[in-house]
């Protein structure tokens, strides 16, 4: 059974998944990212025997694929890992125009103006937590807790490529068109997904990400908005 | 390809190793019948086929080949004549080979010799119909292109037809999440008899009959990871079986997990047929 350190971290607690697969779980995110890398590094160290798939998620690791479970299992069950909070490697950064069709709703969620908003979510640095919902859809954590927003009741039936999204705790880029029920803050250009690239995914599972504020392509600076060039405030409808 | 049939995709083992950056495993659903097929006509068992869905399938050969249908069990015709099922079967050039209905069963497999050659994404030419990777469901009119054939085939008496199944027995490993139900759900899922739903596809075979009741005070699961199996229940309560085009996360607890090998029968398993569960000792 899992229980409760004085630091708030918990014990590895693993569930076996019929025959060949086991879902390890901890305690948060934190807990997720520091066991995800133990187990890249277990694998890469040729010490978990062989493992198909390592697939984290918000509060799990799943193994799929895996040759010695009760082996694995032993290792892992009742194991405390000190959470960790910041990805690893060089940041990417995502060139991103703060237009999204729910900008103004997010930040009067937050309480405060589009250009602070824009500010608050340009200023923190992410980590892919894991990826899910579409290949190369990346959840990325790091945005404070107080900023989480609920997803739309009624989904949208299609959000273009590239739309840089809000949902509970995790900000995502999707990577191709598809429906999505995720607030819309802004967009990229960067190609998040490429199968002939080797990873195919831009954003995988512990990269460190930067969202940058940039004006749209083709942007004329307005008459009387001395900030062009600089973060954008997007749409009309800031100063709330 | 003159005749996709109600629905036709290229099929091989899928996608290993990526399920990480969401990309689902894909590949054919009954392996065995995968694997006959291509030994049939000589080519290496992983190679690409066709899987066609209920209606069959028909295509014309612009270069004279060997071809083997297994699977459901369906008539097979070249030009128009008879010819056998579960056997390699040669077409000339301009020929049609033409796969009707199922007379069971729901999925056939028809190997060419060579392999369907279309280009491999992230190491399978398999279709993915849940993200839309690897070539699209075939359309009329298409060319297929094949490889190199590799081996012989193997010119046997046409196996036997398999016999429809009168109802599908599916093991179930609780867990990992058989904790979020009533007592009562799993006694229901145990006991009841279930029956494959139509909207059944390659992502999970969907399940009509008694709904299975949450423990009230779980709240909501958060996003985990899936595997080939799982049997995920939605806040409707009856239960899916995922099969090979299932999302890599979901936030629907599992109940429990069927074994590997008890799939092949489900991916044959037509709607209507009925399902019990054995939920295993574990």
């Amino acid at each position: 059974m899992t229980e409760r350190s004085e630091a708030g971290t918990r014990t590895v607690r693993v569930r076996r998944v019929g025959r060949s697969a086991l879902l390890l779980e901890v305690g948060s995110d934190g807990e997720v990212a520091a066991l995800h890398a133990e187990l890249m590094r277990c694998q890469s160290e040729g010490l978990l025997g062989r493992v198909d798939e390592i697939v984290p998620a918000a509060r799990t690791v799943l193994l799929d694929g895996v040759a010695q479970p009760e082996l694995v299992a032993g290792e892992f069950e009742g194991r405390r890992l000190e959470p960790l909070t910041a990805g690893h490697g060089p940041v990417v950064q995502v060139p991103t125009v703060y237009d999204g069709a729910d900008l103004a709703e997010v930040a009067g969620l937050w309480r405060v103006s589009v250009a602070e908003a824009v500010r608050i979510h340009a200023g923190c640095e992410y980590r892919v937590a894991f990826c899910g919902f579409a290949p190369g859809f990346a959840y990325l954590t790091g945005l404070p807790e107080q900023y989480a927003v609920p997803r739309h009741a009624t989904p949208r039936t299609r959000v273009p490529a590239g739309s840089v999204a809000l949902a509970g705790p995790y900000t995502g880029v999707y990577p191709g068109a598809s429906p999505g029920g995720w607030q819309l803050i802004g967009r990229t250009e960067l190609p998040l997904w490429d199968p002939d690239r080797d990873p195919a995914a831009l954003l995988t599972p512990g990269t460190r990400v930067r969202f940058l504020a940039v004006e749209p392509k083709g942007a004329e600076p307005k008459a009387g908005e001395p900030g062009a060039g600089e973060p954008t405030a997007g749409e009309p409808g800031a100063g709330r | 390809m003159v005749r996709p049939g109600p629905l036709t995709t290229v099929q091989d083992r899928g996608r290993v190793g990526v399920a990480a950056l969401g990309v689902p495993r894909a590949g054919a659903l009954d392996p065995d019948a995968h694997r006959l097929a291509n030994l049939l006509v000589g080519n290496d068992p992983g190679a690409a086929v066709l899987e066609s869905t209920l209606g069959g399938v028909s295509l014309r050969a612009l270069a004279p080949l060997v071809a083997a249908v297994v699977g459901a069990p369906a008539p097979v015709r070249v030009d128009g004549r008879a010819a056998p099922w579960g056997a390699p079967v040669r077409v000339p050039t301009g020929a049609v080979l033409d796969v009707g209905s199922v007379t069971c069963g729901v999925r056939g497999y028809v190997a060419l010799d060579g392999g369907v050659a279309v280009t491999a994404v992230l190491g399978s030419r398999s279709a993915d119909l849940l993200s839309g990777l690897g070539p699209p469901r075939l359309a009329a009119g298409q060319v297929l292109p094949l490889g190199p054939a590799t081996g012989e085939p193997v010119w046997i008496d046409p196996l036997p037809l398999p016999a429809p199944p009168a109802e599908l027995q599916l093991r179930l490993d609780p867990g990992p999440r058989e904790d979020w139900f009533t007592a009562d759900a799993l006694r229901l899922l145990a006991t009841s008899r279930y029956t494959v739903s139509p909207v059944s596809n390659r992502v999970g075979l969907r399940l009509l009959g008694p709904p299975l009741e949450r423990l009230p005070d779980r709240g909501e699961l958060p996003s985990e990871g899936m595997v080939l199996g799982a049997v995920q229940v939605p806040p409707d309560g009856l239960p899916v079986v995922f099969l090979a085009d299932h999302p890599t996360t979901g936030g629907y607890p599992v109940v429990g997990v069927v074994p590997a090998a008890d799939l092949t029968a489900a991916a044959q398993a037509a709607p209507g047929t009925p399902v019990r569960f054995a939920v295993t000792g574990r």
